[in-house]
């Protein structure tokens, strides 16, 4: 292997001749390094170890199926007109013919109908979206659950955070711009929650759409957020994201050579680049079949924006599910009518916590996936840097705390979707969505004992393949006529995957200098205990030693 | 470079889990007797390491899906004008999409296989190694950066001179507050929001009309059972027809009178068993439009609250809390339903200012 270096000398001194090698190609690195000195950024990044692992192309997945999003919105900025001004339908699309719409629309079926490869581009755009969102939100689980958010990586998790809610607004407000039914629903819903905003609701909903719902503003606005402020913050916190990723380096799962001030795969140039490089076009070209064969959001059949029509089991998509699910599990009557209203007038002004509860507690629960990596920071008190990510049993109550976390999201998600289960499972809307608010409460804490029990039985599986090794499946009969079944040890490699991580123990309290123990420790002991007091410890060689002599 | 080298790269302490540093380990158990690390098992070659055949393979395979990402690109051309969009003929816009489409995913796809495939059988797979140091900057840079700061005081005299210190702090404090007023003009500047929201179209004598068409609707018309969408007269020549529809949207039905249980104050509200009922939600305002005519209840299409219309729309499941404002109506000289005036309270979703004393 050679390193750019050695094909290209830096010395002015050096003879002609070598100075010249190389070709057309040799002198346009020569003239754009004697230019920008980028020979510097080769030296430093052509090499650069990345390890490889199926889990780690979710982020990849999010990055291109962003870069698919630029590519395909930019087409589509040049036909979009972000006009609600009324106009006539007199396209191709005979159903519509005829009808009030706004430009907005009218441009949006113009893309679909009219230009060629126009309604490609605009479902390739929008399922690129959906993906964007998706495979941000699963690269975050990846990291979760993998612990890679420990130290040094605390600051890129929040980076990652920040892009998720910012791919969600990118969502929804691309979602809202061809202003037909299903998107004015959608701002309808957006603009009743802002109202019941205390203090400012009715002002922030004036000033958002330019006097009453829906106006002529709201496309326009929504337009300039959805392809300048909200792409320029994706780009820079992936700008951001990135750098760190070159600064920390990858992290890489536990594995024979593995260890903590190392980093083993493959470098930059070529390998990773062709692989990076040759996906990026995997996921481009899966989202073109899927633009080429499958509809989505195919506005003409929903219509303009008309506040009145009905539109039942129409939904808003998918990853604003859960929000809507959160609206739709809070009760306007505790207990049922007749019991504890959540909403009342007080002083002559409405307090609508039928509107804030599901506000403040989706807040909460995006404000704690902000925070866990300092929560758990601050439980174990571990200050090293870590970059081998653990296998998610191994830190069974963080798992846990997951999956509790999934659960939640996953019945306000099915939330949004209550009354099609409803019909499906052939039960009424009311008990359906009963059933969804006691799984809201009972859901996470069940998946956070269960996975709990399930991670612990596991380490206890592993522990038994390092000393006594696994099963082979062969019965012999011993001499005293006794069956057994052989077991086969594991190898070293094998070995060292199953035992390398790291265990806690339970934080012991103990009084400070001043002889006291604060309120803040109490409570860092409490948690401490509910993460560490049931673990199971890798295996020593102690503990080897005495298997072996059995 | 190190990375090139086919080294352990685990020498030393540094074999453990965490990096043996001076950084804190918290409440993680270190243990001196922990299995140590294997150190990389020997490497495997690939087939296409050993048998020059399978290489060559490999090699013809990667060439050809080029050339396959080659064809598909002048596939999507071609599929550009031999499927043209033919005016008001969608099945021409679906082969456009479907064949131009494959052509691209053909051109894409390709090449991604290709590359994939190139790096994995046939570019060079020794692991590569990189070592780590801590992220933090070693101790002599951080006393450099230290140092610059004290200097960057010193020469500024920005913590001595604290007239001026506090003086940029002030000066900054206020500039964001002119622009914060600027985005004031985002909305209308006449009015207030909970004016605009508290007044709809309907006035006294405003006949009661079909939506869309507008035409009007006698009172004879509807029948008990009927449901009809309402809109006010004359909505549809209003400069701004969404926002007021948004708001005066109603439903009007039929029922028996004895099924209505009707509140005093509310006594001349019907007229013969017709009531009118806001149509936007009082939840966060969409359109209830679900009417089940056996039981007389609405359904909200978004959030599944319903309304006991013979309970003056009283809230019976969901997440809304009050009953659907009515609108009192009658009937004029002709036999037109009107309305006797507009709704007495502000209509769809709550707002702060939404004071307690309306329907008193
Ligand atoms: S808008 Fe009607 S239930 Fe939510």
């Amino acid at each position: 292997m050679t390193t750019t270096s050695d094909t290209y000398n830096f010395d002015p001194t050096a003879p002609a001749d070598s100075r010249r090698s190389g070709g057309i190609t040799g002198w346009a690195s020569r003239y754009v390094d004697e230019r920008t000195g980028i020979s510097y950024v080769v030296r430093e990044f052509g090499r650069k170890i990345f390890p490889d692992h199926w889990s780690f192309m979710l982020g990849e997945v999010a990055l291109y199926s962003f870069v698919v999003i630029l590519i395909t919105g930019t087409f589509l900025t040049f036909f979009f007109q972000a006009s609600m001004a009324e106009v006539t339908y007199d396209g191709s699309y005979g159903p519509l013919k005829g009808l009030e719409m706004s430009a907005a629309m009218q441009s949006t079926l113009h893309i679909s109908f009219e230009i060629r490869g126009g309604l490609l581009i605009r479902q390739v755009h929008h399922w690129a979206a959906l993906l964007f969102v998706a495979s941000t939100m699963l690269h975050m689980l990846r990291i979760f659950f993998t612990g890679a958010f420990r130290k040094p990586r605390e600051l890129n998790w929040v980076i990652g955070f920040v892009l998720w809610i910012l791919a969600m607004a990118e969502g929804f407000t691309g979602y809202s711009l061809p202003d037909d039914l299903l998107s004015g629903n959608g701002l309808r819903i957006i603009a009743g929650m802002v109202e019941g905003i205390p203090f400012i609701g009715s002002w922030i909903l004036w000033l958002l759409f330019g006097g009453e719902f829906p106006g002529t503003a709201i496309v326009g606005r929504l337009y300039t957020l959805h392809i300048l402020l909200l792409p320029a913050a994706v780009l820079a916190f992936i700008a951001l994201h990135l750098v760190f990723v070159v600064t920390h380096k990858h992290t890489q799962y536990a594995g024979p050579g593995r260890t903590n001030e190392n980093v083993i795969g493959v470098p930059v140039l070529p390998v990773f680049a062709a692989k990076a490089g040759g996906f990026f076009f995997v996921v481009f070209g899966l989202l073109m079949l899927m633009g080429a064969f499958f509809t989505i959001n195919p506005i003409w059949v929903y219509g303009p924006y008309d506040p009145s029509p009905v539109s039942a089991g129409t939904q808003p998509d998918w990853y604003i599910g859960f929000a809507d699910g959160a609206l739709r599990l809070m009760p306007g009557w505790l207990g049922g009518p007749g019991g504890v209203p959540m909403e009342f007038v007080l002083f002559n002004t409405t307090y609508s916590l039928n509107i804030l509860i599901p506000i403040v507690v989706l807040g909460l629960f995006i404000v704690a996936v902000m925070l866990y990596p300092f929560l758990e920071a601050w439980v174990t008190g571990d200050k090293r840097e870590h970059h081998i990510a653990d296998r998610p049993r191994n830190m069974p109550s963080r798992t846990a705390i997951g999956a509790a976390g999934v659960a939640f999201y996953t019945v306000l998600f099915f939330g949004a979707s209550s009354d099609l289960i409803a019909t499906h499972f052939k039960v009424s809307i009311e008990s359906m969505i009963t059933i969804l608010q006691f799984m809201l409460v009972l859901g996470p804490v069940l998946a956070f004992f269960v996975t709990k029990r399930i991670c612990l039985a596991l380490q206890k599986k592993d522990r038994q393949i390092v000393l006594h090794g696994t099963e082979s499946g062969r019965i012999v009969r011993l001499p005293g006529g006794e069956y057994i079944e052989v077991h086969e040890p594991v190898d070293e490699y094998e070995r060292w995957k199953l035992v390398a991580f790291n265990d806690y123990e339970p934080l012991m309290l103990r009084p400070n200098a001043a002889g006291r123990i604060p309120v803040t420790e109490r409570a860092r002991a409490a948690i401490s205990r509910l993460f560490f007091e049931d673990r199971i410890e890798p295996v020593t060689s102690t503990e080897l030693e005495v298997a072996r002599h059995h | 470079m190190a990375n090139d080298t086919n080294l352990p790269g685990h020498d030393g302490p540094s074999d453990s889990l965490v990096p043996v540093s001076t950084a804190d380990p918290g409440t993680a158990v270190e243990r001196s007797d922990a299995l140590r690390n294997p150190g990389l098992p020997p490497h495997r070659l690939r087939v296409t390491d050993t048998d020059p055949k399978k290489a060559k393979t490999a090699e013809r395979v990667i060439v050809a899906l080029f050339y396959v990402s080659l064809v598909g690109s002048i596939f999507a051309m071609a599929a550009y004008f031999a499927f043209p969009i033919k005016p008001n003929d969608l099945g021409s816009v679906r082969l456009n999409n479907v064949f131009v489409g494959i052509g691209l995913s053909f051109a894409l796809l390709a090449i991604g296989v290709a590359a994939i495939h190139w790096s994995k059988v046939l570019m060079d797979d020794h692991e590569g190694i990189d070592i780590r140091h801590p992220v933090k900057g070693d101790p002599k840079t951080q006393a450099r950066a230290v140092e610059i700061f004290r200097q960057a005081d010193r020469e500024s005299g920005f913590n001595r001179r604290v007239l001026i210190r506090n003086g940029m702090i002030a000066a900054f404090a206020a500039l964001p507050f002119p622009a914060i007023f600027l985005f004031r003009d985002l909305g209308p500047s006449a009015g207030t929001p909970a004016e605009a929201f508290s007044h709809t179209m309907w006035k006294a004598g405003t006949r009661l009309t079909k939506d869309p068409t507008g035409d009007p609707i006698r009172a004879s018309d509807v029948t008990i059972g009927s449901v009809f969408h309402v809109i006010p007269e004359g909505l549809n020549d209003t400069e701004d027809v969404l926002e007021e529809k948004g708001k005066a949207a109603v439903l009007l039905m039929r029922l028996e009178p004895g099924d209505l249980h009707v509140s005093p104050e509310k006594r001349t509200w019907n007229y013969d068993g017709i009531v009118a009922y806001s149509k936007i939600c009082t939840h966060v305002g969409c359109p209830v439009a679900l009417y089940e005519q056996e039981t007389h209840h609405l359904l909200c299409p978004c959030h599944q609250s319903q309304f006991d219309i013979t309970r003056e729309a009283a809230v019976i499941f969901g997440p809304a809390v009050r009953p659907l404002p009515q609108l009192p109506i009658t009937v004029d000289s002709e036999g037109y339903l009107v309305a006797r005036s507009d709704f007495h309270e502000p209509v769809g979703p709550s707002f702060w200012e939404r004071r307690g004393d309306y329907n008193v």
